[in-house]
This record gives C-alpha cells, sequence and structure tokens, in this order.
C-alpha cells in the first residue's frame, strides 16, 4: 500500500460546528495538540442554519428566570425521560456558555438596559432565547471559529505557526475509527478535495458530528447529516440512546416542492406568530394535552393579551413543544383541514406591522420572497412538519460526555439522553456550548491520566478501513453493473419519510427493517464512476452505510417502544405509558450478525435525585411517574 | 409537469475543461441547485459542486450563472432567461479544483491575519453592556455568510492574481469594520490601530468603490457603503489630520 499521510495529536474533533468548536477550544485552552475534522469548509457545518436562539435563564427580559425554571421546562418538553443530570448541567451551565461567547466577540441583540436580549419559544416559561434576528446560529458558528483564529494567532506569536497546536482539516470524512485493546487509538479518512486518504493518531477522539436528518426525505437539515458520528460510534462498539426520538419541526416550508423541509423558526411563533387551518381558525386551542393543561391559554384573547402581561395570562398554545405542534398540524391536515399545498397558515403578518417582520425575521421574509415569491408581511405563509432533529445518540457519561468506549467521547446532537424524548427549542444551541466544553475538559484529563501509555494504531486497520472506502470503485461482477448511490439514498429517504416517519405503526416499522436490510445488501454493491478527486457520488456511497445503519436503530427501537411520547408517535399505542419512562432502549452492533446488522436491548434510567425532584409540584410528577417512582413510593 | 432546459456546465480539472451541455427536465418552483442535483442523480455522478444548507445560510455553493455570480440553492430557474441555455461556471477568481468547485484558501488565510476581536480587560463575562443602536452596524457585516461572491466579483482581484498578497478583499476589508465599529472591542488600548491596518495591510487603497461586491451580495449587505467608505474616510481623516502628521513624523 502508498504510504499515508499521517499525524500525531492529542485529541481529534470530528465535526465543526458548535459543539465541535466550543470543544476544540477547551481542548487548546488546556494545552493540547488538537485536531478539528470537518467534511465541510470551515464555518459551513449545520449549526450555521439555528434560527431562534440559545436558550439559557440570564433573567434578563424577566427576572424570575432561573436555572430551576430551566430545568423544569426541559424535563418537562423531554416529557421526563431526558438524563436529569444532564438536563441540570445544561440549565446551571447554559448562562455562563452564553456571556462567554460576548469575550470572543458575539453581538446579540440587546434589551434597554444593554444586556443580551431574551425572547420567547415554546415550551420555556419565560423569554430565555439569546439571539440575533434569526439568524442566531450563524453568529455562533462565526464567533467561534473566529475564537478558533484568534487562538491560532496567539500560536502563530508563540511559535510562527498558526496550526501548532489547533489544526482545522476541512473537506475531510473520517470513515472509520482506530482502536487497540478496546481503547481510541485514532481515526482513519479521506481528503474530499483529492480522494487522499489520511490517518490521525490520538488517544482521543470527541464525536460532534451532529445529526441524522439526510436519512429523512422531508428535512430541515443539510447533506452532511448522515449520521456518520452515530455510526462511527456503534461501529467501534458504543452504545445509542433514544434512537426512536426524531423531532420532526412543526414549521418546515411546503411549497414549491424543491424546498419542501426548509425550516421556518420557531421564533415566527415566538414573536406572535399563530397557526390557522383552512378554515381560519387557530386549530392549537383544541390540541393542549392533558399534561399541559392548566400552563397554556384556553382562549385567544387570553393568549393575546399575555405577549404584553405575561404575569397574568397564560402562554398560547402555539408555543406548545414541538412535538404537540407537529402532531396538531398532522392531524389538522388529515382531517382535510390543510392549506392548498397540504400545510397549515403560519401568519405574522396580521400580528405585526411589515416593518418589525423584517426586522425581527429578516432571513424568514427573504426565504419566502426568494424561494416561493411569498411576503409574510403581507399574506400568511404555509408551513408543515419536517424532520429536524434526532434526540437520540451516543450514550454517555453527563459530566465528561465519555462514551462507554476508552477514549471515545461525544457532545451535540450526535450525544444522547439531554433532550429525552423531546427537545425544546433553544436548547440545541446551549446542549452544543455546555457539552461541548465538557467533552473538551473530560478528554483533554483522560489524555493527562493516560500519560505516555497511549495505544498505538494498528497498520493492519488502516489497511483494513483503507479497503472499505476504495470498494465502491471496483468493478463490479454483478450482472445489473451495481447500484446507483444517488437512487438507493432516495429510496432509503422514502422509507425512512413513509414508515419510520412521526405517526408510526408496528406493521410499517417492520416493513422498513426489511427494505432497510435490502439496502444494506444492496449497498454493498453500489459502485461510483469516475476518479478520487472531488467526486460526489463517491461520498454519498460512503455516507450512505452510516444512514442505512442509524435509520435501522431509528425503526428497531420504535417498533420496540410501544407507546407515544415526544418524538415517538404510534398510531397502534397512542397513549404515553409511565412504565416506559424510566426505560432507555440501547442499540449496539449485533455481535452474532455477520452483515451488521443492531440490536436493541432494554435499561432502567438512574432515578432523579430528590432534590431536583422536588423542584415539581407531585401533582405534576404524577403525570408522569408511576406509583413506585413518586416521592414517598405509592400513594 | 417539467420542461426540458439545456445546462452548460463547466467540467474539468486543474489542467484543463470545458462547457458540457446537458440537457434535463426542469419542474415548478426549482433552483439551479436542484438541477445540478438531478444531473448528478442520472447523467453525471462525479459532477462536483459544494453544497450544505440549500437554504441560502451557508454560503457553499458559489458559482457564476450565466457569467453572473450567485448562490446556486437561491436561484430561482424562473429568474433566468426562458429559452436560452443556464451556463454554470465555476468562480473566476479562485483555483479551480474539479468542476465547479474551487480552492478558497486564500479567503481563510487572509481571515487569520485580521488581527481577533479584544476583550475589554476587566470587564467579566455577563457584565458586557451595549445599546442596540450601536452593536447593529457591526450585526449588519456579522450577517455576512462568507459565500465569497464579493472577493469572487472584485476586479482588484479577479484578474489580478498579483494583487492577492497585498489585498484581503470586501469580505475580510468588512471584518476589520466590524472590529473597528464593535462597542467594546479594546484594540485602542492595546495600541492596534484597525483602521491604519486596513489601509497598510490589508489593501483598503486598493478599492476604488465600484460597489460590485455589494451587488453580488446575496444578504443584501451595504458593504462598500456602510463598511469600506466610512473606514476609508477615518484613514483619510488620520492621513490628512495635521496634528496626526505631526506626531507621526515625531514618532519617526
Amino acid at each position: 500500500m502508498t504510504e499515508i499521510e499521517q499525524h500525531d495529536f492529542d485529541v481529534v474533533v470530528i465535526g465543526a460546528g458548535g459543539a465541535g468548536l466550543r470543544a476544540a477550544i477547551e481542548v487548546r485552552e488546556l494545552g493540547k495538540r488538537t485536531a478539528v475534522i470537518c467534511k465541510s469548509l470551515f464555518g459551513k457545518a449545520h449549526t450555521v442554519m439555528a434560527e431562534g436562539g440559545i436558550a439559557a435563564s440570564m433573567g434578563n427580559v424577566n427576572s424570575r428566570d432561573s436555572w430551576q425554571v430551566h430545568f423544569r421546562d426541559t424535563m418537562r418538553g423531554g416529557k421526563f425521560l431526558n438524563n436529569w443530570r444532564m438536563a441540570e448541567l445544561h440549565a446551571k451551565e447554559a448562562p455562563q456558555r452564553v456571556w462567554e461567547l460576548e469575550t470572543y466577540g458575539a453581538l446579540f441583540d440587546r434589551t434597554k438596559d444593554g444586556k443580551i436580549s431574551q425572547r420567547n419559544f415554546g415550551g420555556h416559561e419565560y423569554p430565555r432565547l439569546a439571539h440575533v434576528g434569526d439568524r442566531t446560529g450563524l453568529e455562533l458558528i462565526r464567533t467561534l471559529q473566529q475564537k478558533i483564529v484568534s487562538l491560532q494567532q496567539e500560536d502563530f506569536a508563540q511559535y510562527g505557526d498558526y496550526e501548532a497546536n489547533l489544526k482545522v482539516f476541512a473537506e475531510c470524512t473520517i470513515t472509520d475509527l482506530l482502536k487497540d485493546g478496546g481503547a481510541i487509538a485514532g481515526a482513519f479518512g479521506y481528503w474530499r478535495e483529492t480522494g487522499r486518504f489520511v490517518r490521525f493518531d490520538a488517544p482521543a477522539v470527541i464525536l460532534a458530528t451532529g445529526g441524522i436528518g439526510k436519512a429523512f426525505k422531508v428535512t430541515s437539515n443539510s447533506w452532511e447529516y448522515t449520521g456518520d458520528g452515530h455510526a462511527l460510534a456503534l461501529r467501534c462498539g458504543a452504545a445509542l440512546i433514544n434512537m426512536e426520538f426524531m423531532q420532526f419541526h412543526p414549521t418546515g416550508m411546503v411549497w414549491p416542492p424543491s424546498v419542501k423541509g426548509i425550516l421556518v423558526t420557531e421564533s415566527v411563533r415566538g414573536d406572535g406568530g399563530v397557526l390557522r387551518n383552512s378554515q381560519q381558525k387557530r386549530f392549537m386551542f383544541d390540541y393542549i394535552p392533558e399534561v399541559f393543561k392548566g400552563q397554556y391559554a384556553t382562549s385567544e384573547q387570553e393568549a393575546d393579551r399575555w405577549y404584553d402581561d405575561p404575569d397574568n395570562n397564560r402562554r398560547p398554545p402555539e408555543l406548545l413543544p414541538r412535538d404537540e405542534v407537529a402532531r396538531a398540524i398532522n392531524s389538522e391536515v388529515k382531517a382535510g383541514r390543510g392549506s392548498p399545498h397540504g400545510g397549515v397558515f403560519l401568519d405574522i403578518s396580521t400580528r405585526l406591522p411589515a416593518e418589525v417582520v423584517k426586522k425581527r425575521l429578516p432571513s424568514m421574509y427573504h426565504q419566502f420572497k426568494e424561494l416561493a415569491d411569498v411576503d409574510i408581511t403581507a399574506e400568511p405563509m404555509e408551513v408543515g412538519p419536517t424532520c429536524h432533529y434526532v434526540m437520540g445518540g451516543v450514550e454517555v457519561d453527563p459530566d465528561t460526555a465519555a462514551a462507554s468506549v476508552p477514549g471515545l467521547f461525544a457532545a451535540g446532537e450526535v450525544a444522547g439522553g439531554m433532550h429525552g424524548s423531546n427537545r425544546l427549542g433553544g436548547n440545541s444551541l446551549s446542549d452544543l456550548l455546555v457539552f461541548g466544553r465538557r467533552a473538551g475538559l473530560g478528554a483533554a484529563i483522560y489524555v493527562d491520566k493516560l500519560g505516555a501509555r497511549r495505544p498505538p494504531v494498528r497498520v493492519v486497520d488502516v489497511e483494513a478501513a483503507a479497503q472499505r472506502v476504495i470498494s465502491p470503485f471496483r468493478a463490479d461482477t454483478d450482472e445489473d453493473g451495481g447500484e446507483n448511490p444517488y437512487l438507493l439514498h432516495q429510496e432509503l429517504q422514502q422509507t425512512m419519510n413513509d414508515l419510520v416517519g412521526i405517526i408510526r405503526r408496528a406493521d410499517e416499522m417492520e416493513l422498513a427493517l426489511k427494505k432497510l436490510a435490502q439496502l444494506r445488501r444492496r449497498a454493498e454493491h453500489v459502485v461510483v464512476q469516475g476518479h478520487r478527486q472531488f467526486n460526489p457520488g463517491w461520498h454519498l456511497a460512503l455516507d450512505l452505510r452510516n444512514m442505512i445503519a442509524v435509520s435501522e436503530c431509528v425503526a428497531r427501537a420504535g417498533l420496540e417502544r410501544t407507546e407515544s411520547r415526544g418524538g415517538h408517535t404510534r398510531d397502534d399505542y397512542p397513549v404515553m405509558d409511565a412504565d416506559w419512562r424510566h426505560a432507555l432502549l440501547v442499540c449496539a452492533l449485533d455481535p452474532d450478525s455477520v452483515e451488521g446488522s443492531v440490536r436493541v436491548e432494554r435499561k432502567m434510567q438512574i432515578p432523579m435525585r430528590a432534590d431536583l425532584a422536588g423542584l415539581f409540584e407531585l401533582d405534576e410528577l404524577k403525570k408522569y411517574f408511576t406509583g413506585d417512582e413518586l416521592p414517598g413510593g405509592t400513594d | 409537469m417539467g420542461t426540458q432546459r439545456r445546462f452548460r456546465i463547466w467540467r474539468g480539472d486543474t489542467n484543463a475543461g470545458d462547457l458540457v451541455d446537458f440537457d434535463v427536465e426542469v419542474n415548478d418552483g426549482e433552483v439551479v441547485l436542484d438541477v445540478i442535483h438531478r444531473l448528478q442523480a442520472t447523467q453525471a455522478p462525479d459532477l462536483a459542486v459544494r453544497w450544505n444548507c440549500k437554504a441560502g445560510k451557508c454560503g457553499s455553493c458559489s458559482a457564476e450563472i450565466n457569467g453572473r455570480p450567485r448562490l446556486l440553492c437561491m436561484t430561482r430557474m424562473s429568474a433566468l432567461p426562458p429559452h436560452q441555455p443556464v451556463t454554470v461556471t465555476p468562480m473566476r477568481t479562485f483555483p479551480v479544483i474539479r468542476d465547479l468547485v474551487t480552492d478558497v484558501s486564500y479567503n481563510y488565510q487572509k481571515a487569520r491575519e485580521i488581527r481577533a476581536f479584544m476583550p475589554p480587560k476587566g470587564v467579566q463575562p455577563g457584565e458586557y453592556r451595549m445599546q442596540q443602536v450601536d452593536v447593529e452596524r457591526s450585526q449588519e457585516f456579522r450577517k455576512c455568510i462568507e459565500c465569497f461572491l464579493c472577493q469572487n466579483t472584485c476586479h482588484v482581484i479577479r484578474d489580478h492574481e498579483e494583487n492577492k498578497a497585498h489585498f484581503s478583499g470586501p469580505r475580510f476589508l468588512m471584518r476589520i469594520a466590524e472590529l473597528d465599529m464593535h462597542p467594546l472591542d479594546a484594540a485602542d488600548e492595546e495600541s492596534v490601530d484597525r483602521k491604519r491596518a486596513a489601509q497598510d495591510e490589508h489593501g483598503l487603497g486598493f478599492c476604488n468603490i465600484t460597489k460590485c461586491c455589494t451587488e453580488v451580495c446575496p444578504e443584501h449587505i451595504k458593504i462598500t457603503d456602510n463598511a469600506l467608505i466610512p473606514m476609508k474616510e477615518r484613514v483619510v481623516s488620520l492621513r490628512f489630520d495635521p496634528l496626526a502628521r505631526l506626531l507621526r513624523r515625531d514618532r519617526r
């Protein structure tokens, strides 16, 4: 085999979105040599698409807010399936992580007294989201990117080399993690530009690869969201939890077809937008679920008063958590009360003056104007659910972000647990920062403890990884000439959309698993044309096996969980079941399966610490907990 | 449903390349990137193109459509002349890697050469206070999605490779303006003069305000009027301020 480019680092961070960059900053500031590897150009990660804001209980707009209230909202949003320790750390540390961004140069929108402004969002009791118009993700990614540059400038001043301690490998894809004796030894990948291989020797790897949305047809996610980190973790022996929970954002564009799925920010509703059906009815009042009764307004008058007087009125039901709103829209459309293109109407034009809309929601204004010929300051938008976020991910230790494989860490969307069965809007960007930092810290400590005993990379593993990567180029011997990666991808997306989508049934998920098994076999016969230099067909062929693996996790765990909760809704088991609340479904590679199938096992959650449970009224806990779990036992 | 359209796409690499014709179906409401994806799936699986979000937010899919610098994902087919072929070529200012993908590393080098934000000493995290009206000027520039279309269109470097070493381009001159207008940037305390750096190190003087950059900006940032011209004015006032000149001479 020809010589392979090789690099030595203390920590390799895979992914350059919010979690990856925040992790890299932490690792580098702790004096470790750090590599950041990303599939795209630096600064293009999916984080850039986040619109609404970063949730943090700074209390700048309503001083009643606190970490305890944020914690409560997060647990409610996730229907109490969340890893409560992660939710606690997240709520406590989010304000510090946001304030820290200002020391990197971030410029958030301000309150009148010069503090960071905070906006309302679904499921958050108080205005809590730090924001910059509707382009908060861009601000976050650019700020972190510029902080990385600033650290590189420090290194340049000291060593004459910008990349002495922190190097970004852009347009580089990791295809395998390398281990020795059960612990992480490095990573193997290829440069997208040249197709050449590259090997990283490093005792710690932080996965920060984001989500899996590209396995679905209608999605708000970018091409990078192919579940790479989830699949890398699976293949190197780590476990994934909560994979059955997919968040369908209630408001994606529905027309024209080519833009179907593109996100319409929740800020539209946070800033006063309302949902109506074809009969012009604000239908969300009909969909307030039992667990949230009492917390939401029951009349339009009360809901409208809330914007100016939140202390004496309850919030509008348009601001229920995303899973509730998405299901409601789905039901309205199914009942024949949808908009012309199969969505419902989201209207801000009759709620705010045109100039205010343009100022608060500039990207939405342009997005609809340029892609759909719709002026949102004058007419309603048509919106419908779009696959947006995977709650499931690598099972990690809450404090250190460590996975079960020594040397492996995960943060952000690729990690599971924090959001339970449904994530609140705004809790993702804060998650990235809080657990990105913690993963960096965890990895640095791990490397220190390891000292000089670093697991070596085995040449035989590198050669096997290289073989796997070039296999799609082999002249296929099949009579049909091999499979087209683009068509396989389309079939996968259609399968997941139709059979494991927003509303699920046992027979459909069983069918999906059959189709996925076929797709997995067919994907082994993918053949790509051309050569290795910047070849998108080849790149997709390699991403496909990751998407198929994570899709199988979603379907298998979905079939197993016989209840409806958060981002997992079953037609055949429509009720939330307290006996399922403390159960986690853990996906791992099946050691008995030759073709790399996954198996699912049940695991009990650790009961919530008493002081945290004490933050809730007993009556509320009764809605979620079994009698045995309630403080004081059965009542 | 769909109509047949002719696409002429530049295909090639660092060595050579040419326009290649494709006939392809186009449907109602589609953007140019949709059609490129259809070509990949049906006729040219190895056609190289950068893209990420397909929603005009990441700035990856920059190219030239009928000679005009644009985002492939935000250019609707209905906005192009209906009876002519659609010509798609890579950005001209940057070296081609393959097909529509160019080497944009120039931009990342320039980004690295601008002194980072300098946090004010003694102000703790959480204690930053700024008025909305004061942050808005820099916020406009921070809308930049780094598509590099302004860099691509700027005639200082578009056909003048030799200027690249001395000129950072509109995107990064605007970055300096953004930092210079940041209400809490402590460059002054650190004796860093951002305006002078713009002039002396980043080639602000090359810009002769033809506003081509502003015209192609998909975020509609007024790069020339709000970033470059005000900075030029301040540089000029520094240069011609008699007192400043005296001080400069004294320092020599």
